[in-house]
């Protein structure tokens, strides 16, 4: 598995929306690549025969039944809102595509 | 008259209030008192709470002293104070999981461990401190400055739980509520001189604990004793509708475990030496300690063998890779538009700029780290190699642990393969620092449960280690029965508790 | 940049269109997918939330059971398989208006796949592959401030209420539509209008295109006549009626054409339709690849339904849709011609319901295809987005039935429906529409009708019955329309016989 370039680095840290700037990258890039050279040693542990465990202990169909339960009011849903106006969340402006 | 208070055991505690010995309120105020004596700040002193509250506290107390005189007590540890990780929503308490970005941050609802503990009336002390998210091993990555351990404050008390196993080591608390990821209760129990218990994977809920790993986490005991965490275990534990993951099915019969244990017979007993979690690397004091518990173990009629799960060696990079990968989604949420830090920059900023800047300034660097390595691992192009590969090892970790658990009854190893390092040595080091956990990970791996009790100081320092016990799914129950076989052997060895050797605490001035 | 537009007739003279839908169907459970909040349109802003739709940190998500079984019953009558095991896979991105900025869906495990649907265009049957229906969950709804009539683009700050969060979508994707050339925009709009009629059909939603409860994603591609190949294709986003559905994918065809024809190449990119004008505009490019990072949502377990639920919800399943129009055609006796007629006017469903309401077939028919075809021609609407119900339309018929009014009358009372002034029995009161029963009136108005054309009434006399309409004409003249046609009619032959 190959290292990762600077470039590689800023572009994950665009993918999660981390705005790192120049001393951070040369700081983390190394590190990443110390980090994932490490974890490089799991590859050819487990053949293709062998399944994924996504959840240790296997359950499965857990449902709820399709009956309202009380949320929270406005008022606790607005609370730890940075910004708020008209009982809504205040964003800035969203660029991009609309919904 | 307080310090007898504050030394003594939950169930002490518990046997106290029931006899009218003494009262919710005189308890809870002994327990403010020595926090206001030894916990300090950021700079000096214990620091295991980022939030007590006092005033909370003492009118949960006062309730719970009016209802056990009417009679209505509703549990058996009903007003006996308890401290909060800090990674738990409590409702009308700040819970920062020791990050910046939700500084402030009261929630509007409460999970459900803190609603059972309410409902069951213990009187909550506050919130302890922990490394940034629960990710590191040494409470150094709170972003409100670390915990220090209190056998020597120049030292990391373990992670993430430092706090809460700090607060119970200096009698800050009697109990506390830990999570473990991969070792967060666990080692910091083991450099702490104290007890914790990994509970099986959904055998508590996780309805809100702020998830780091999904797949892995787990809320859990922390306490002095190993009854203690049994009570406390029994107390949290069961189905919860609410976590889709939790299992149906009774959590009972901890605390009998743990009083068997407790009389030290585990005659017919298979205990299995895992051959994988040992050797370089590994503290002599550590393997000493470690050696002479296995030999004790045989002393009381278990019968121990060495056993192989050769795939553990691998179970550092799997981790590595389905951490990273679930908490760069889950801290996704963390976005300055519905709650907590929001920073806005110069100029016109869109949503999507001040996302970013806000995420920079409000993660440390080990939470940036693992966000990176997690959107890496599961771009798509390298999932299969790395996300994908990670969750095929893991079952090769899990059929480890089945292969292991046909030949015997528990499996045992350090807890951790060092005591309690210097605050600062590996802070710059991630791997370093991700070495802690080697011994403790491949249990939340596989979802078994896991305990680690105090097996007495390494020659080499002084400072305290901690011996594993790990079970098959959902038999937590023999974890405590030969937990509680341990430290009542010890115990009587050493004439006293092991916090008894812990230097007394002076108050940071 | 403008676009070159190609015509329509040109661009299928040269081009293979490729069509594709995504249609997202919004579940009329009460509660959401994955929270007890309730899933109902329209509460005050932020007041249908909890911890877990607003995405606070800690808050875990548990299925709705209601929301499973539906999305088996749809998967069912679009004939396809149902998964045995699937789960659920977490889609990351960014957005304001998504609480954990992962939206829980599914991935390369969808509930149902490998399904079909078939429709009909002009007599034609078109077989639409179905590739897989997929659960996942609704975003919360932005309102943007500032800037331009309101759209995103200019704005200044949005606010965003997450009401809408978390309410459950099946979204439906075909398998590229092959081979409909120059009726790829009637087969898009057909196939659209036969997955709202098996929705409705199914009850598992309010099926409302108007108020998004349907939303239609349009791809298109273009591939040279003949070579087999599969173009570029656009994605045309949320596009909330049929009728633009048609006009969408008609739009693409010339545009992409228009890139073709003078070499250029179409960008993979999403488009928003503009329904003033029919036309469509770029949105954000596709091309940087949206990683999504999907893995499998750990906080969820595995879905698994057992063959026998599935078979017990098979049971529940309405009649299939062909199989239905054959019952319908026999019960109604309507001709081939009728029948082809009303399902071409997506009128078949408002027909069988108003008949349900009372009507006599033809009746019923006749209304919708003619009067009120007409009226949704004029408004640019689809007949069943008309604010005229099957209900209101048997009785309006009812009142025709009872001669309370005759044919003319009652395109009246459907001006009145259709604006807004209330029942039809109100509406006749309060515009005095009802026929004059008083027979002396009537036979004052037919002695004068006699008596003005004495030629049309000695033809009548010489038994030229025939030219009876002329006086009929006159005397529902004088009668301003409020007559009984039938009743002037033997009153004219009465007193002239
Ligand atoms: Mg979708
Ligand atoms: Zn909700």
């Amino acid at each position: 598995m190959s290292q990762l370039t600077r470039d590689e680095v800023a572009h994950l840290a665009d993918l999660a929306r981390i705005d790192l700037d120049d001393a951070e990258l040369d700081h983390l890039a190394p590190q990443l690549n110390v980090i994932l050279e490490a974890v490089a040693s799991i590859s050819g542990v487990a053949g293709d025969d062998v399944p994924p465990t996504s959840h240790p202990i296997p359950l499965t169909n857990v449902f709820r039944e399709d009956v309202v339960v009380p949320g929270l009011t406005a008022e606790q849903a607005l609370s730890g809102a940075p910004e708020a106006e008209e009982q809504r969340f205040r964003v800035p402006r969203i660029l991009g595509d609309e919904q | 008259m307080s310090d007898e208070l504050i030394k003594k055991t939950a169930a002490e505690l518990a046997d106290a209030l029931a006899a009218g010995e003494t009262t919710s309120v005189e308890v809870t105020r002994a327990h403010l008192d020595r926090i206001l004596e030894v916990d300090g700040t950021a700079e000096s002193g214990v620091h295991a709470f980022l939030h007590v509250d006092a005033e909370g506290a003492l009118t949960q107390a006062a309730e719970s002293d009016a209802r056990r005189t009417a009679g209505r007590a509703r549990h058996l540890l009903d007003g006996v104070p308890i401290a909060v990780k800090d990674v738990l929503a409590t409702q009308g308490l700040p819970t920062t999981c020791g990050s910046k970005i939700l500084e402030g941050w009261v929630p509007p609802y409460d999970a459900t461990v803190v609603r059972r503990i309410k409902d069951a009336g213990l009187p909550i002390l506050g919130k302890t401190n922990m490394d940034e998210f629960a990710m590191g091993s040494s409470t150094e990555h709170s972003a409100y400055g670390p915990t220090r351990n209190p056998w020597d404050q120049t030292r990391i008390p373990g992670g993430s739980g430092g706090g809460s196993a700090a607060a119970v080591a200096a009698f800050e608390a009697p109990l506390a509520l830990g999570t473990d990821t991969g070792g967060s209760i666990r080692q910091p129990g083991a450099v702490t001189g104290t007890v914790g218990v990994k509970p099986t994977y959904g055998g508590v809920s996780r309805y809100g604990l702020v998830a780091l790993a999904n797949s892995l986490d787990q809320v859990g005991p922390v306490t002095r004793t190993v009854l203690d965490s049994a009570l406390l275990h029994e107390l949290i534990g069961g189905h919860d509708p609410l976590d889709s993951t939790s299992v149906d099915a009774p959590v009972d019969g901890f605390v009998a475990a743990a009083r068997q244990g407790a009389t030290g017979d585990l005659k017919g007993l298979k205990v299995g030496v895992i051959k994988e979690l040992a050797g370089e690397g590994w503290q002599p004091g550590v393997m000493q300690r470690f050696a002479e518990t296995v030999d004790l173990l045989t002393e009381l009629g278990a019968e121990v063998t060495e056993v192989s799960c050769p795939t553990f060696v691998h179970a550092m990079a799997t981790y590595y890779l389905i951490l990273p990968a679930e908490c760069s989604s889950n801290l996704a949420k963390f976005d300055a538009m519905r709650y907590g830090l929001r920073v806005v920059p110069d100029g016109d900023p869109s949503a999507e700029a001040v996302m970013k800047a806000t995420r920079d300034a409000g993660f440390g660097d080990e939470v940036k780290r693992r966000i990176m390595i997690g959107t890496y691992a599961l771009s798509s192009g390298y999932y299969d190699a790395y996300y994908g590969q990670a969750q095929k090892v893991r079952t090769l970790i899990s059929r480890d642990f089945a292969a292991a658990f046909e030949g015997v009854d528990v499996l045992v190893s350090p807890t951790s393969p060092t005591t309690a390092f210097p605050l600062g040595e590996k802070l710059d080091d991630p791997l370093a620092m991700y070495l802690q956990d080697l011994a403790t990970i491949p249990a939340n791996l596989a979802g078994v449960p896991g305990i680690s009790v105090p097996a007495g100081l390494a020659d080499e320092d002084g400072l305290p280690v901690g011996f594993q016990v790990l079970a098959p799914a959902l038999a937590d129950d023999r974890l405590y029965r030969v937990g509680a076989a341990v430290e009542a052997a010890l115990t009587d060895r050493w004439g006293g508790p092991i916090l008894a050797k812990a230097p007394t605490l002076e108050g940071p001035r | 940049m403008t676009d070159m537009l190609v015509p329509f007739d040109d661009v299928v003279a040269s081009y293979d269109p490729a069509l594709g839908l995504e249609i997202h169907v919004e579940l009329n459970t009460n509660t959401k997918m994955f929270c007890g909040c309730p899933a109902s349109f329209g509460g005050e802003p932020n007041t249908q939330v909890c911890p877990t739709c607003l995405g606070l940190p800690g808050a875990m998500p548990v299925v709705n059971g209601k929301a499973v079984e539906s999305a088996i019953r749809i998967g069912l009558a679009l004939n396809c398989d149902i998964a045995e095991w699937c789960r659920f896979a977490r889609k990351n991105y960014f957005y304001p208006d998504m609480p954990k900025n992962f939206q829980t869906s599914q991935y390369d495990e969808p509930i149902a796949f490998e399904g079909y649907l078939d429709v009909e265009v002009e007599g034609e049957t078109f077989r639409i592959e179905i590739e897989r229906a997929h659960m996942e969950e609704d975003t919360g709804k932005s309102s943007h401030v500032g800037g331009t009539d309101g759209r995103i683009h200019g704005a200044d700050y949005s606010l965003v209420d997450y009401n809408r969060a978390g309410i459950p979508l099946i979204e439906i994707v075909t398998k590229p539509i092959l081979g409909t050339g120059e009726k790829a925009p009637l087969v898009a709009k057909a196939y659209v209008s036969a997955i709202r009629d098996l929705i409705v059909a199914l009850g598992v939603s309010d099926a409302r295109m108007d108020q998004g409860s349907i939303r239609a994603d349009v791809n298109l591609s273009l591939a040279p006549k003949g070579s087999g190949v599969l173009g570029t294709r656009s994605e045309t986003k949320n596009v909330n009626s049929l009728r633009s559905v048609e006009r969408a994918v008609r739009f693409e065809m010339s545009r992409h054409a228009g890139i073709l024809d003078a070499g250029g190449s179409v960008l993979q990119e999403t488009r928003h339709f503009h329904e003033n004008d029919g036309t469509t505009s770029s949105g954000r490019e596709k091309s940087d690849a949206e990683d999504y990072r999907y893995f499998p949502e750990p906080d969820l377990v595995p879905v698994a339904p057992s063959r026998e639920w599935v078979e017990e919800l098979r049971a529940t399943l309405p009649e299939n849709p062909a199989a239905k129009r054959a019952r319908l055609q026999e019960e109604w006796g309507f001709t081939d011609l009728d029948m082809r007629d009303t399902i071409g006017a997506g009128a078949l469903a408002l027909v069988e319901e108003t008949v349900a309401a009372g009507a006599a077939p033809q009746a019923a028919r006749k209304w919708w295809l003619t009067e009120l075809t007409r009226r949704a021609n004029d408004a640019g609407v689809e007949l069943a987005e008309l604010a005229v119900i099957p209900a209101q339309v048997a009785a309006v018929q009812a009142l025709v039935d009872a001669k309370t009014i005759n044919d003319k009358l009652a395109r009246q009372v459907f001006d009145g429906l259709l604006a807004g002034e209330g029942t039809p029995e109100e509406i006749i009161a309060a515009r005095g529409l009802a026929v004059v029963s008083d027979e002396g009136a009537l036979s004052a108005a037919v002695d004068k009708a006699i008596a003005e054309n004495p030629d049309i009434a000695d033809k009548i006399r010489d038994g030229k019955v025939a030219a009876a309409g002329a006086l009929i004409g006159a005397v529902m003249k004088e009668m301003r329309g409020q007559a009984d046609a039938g009743r002037v009619r033997e009153l004219v032959l009465e007193k002239l016989a």
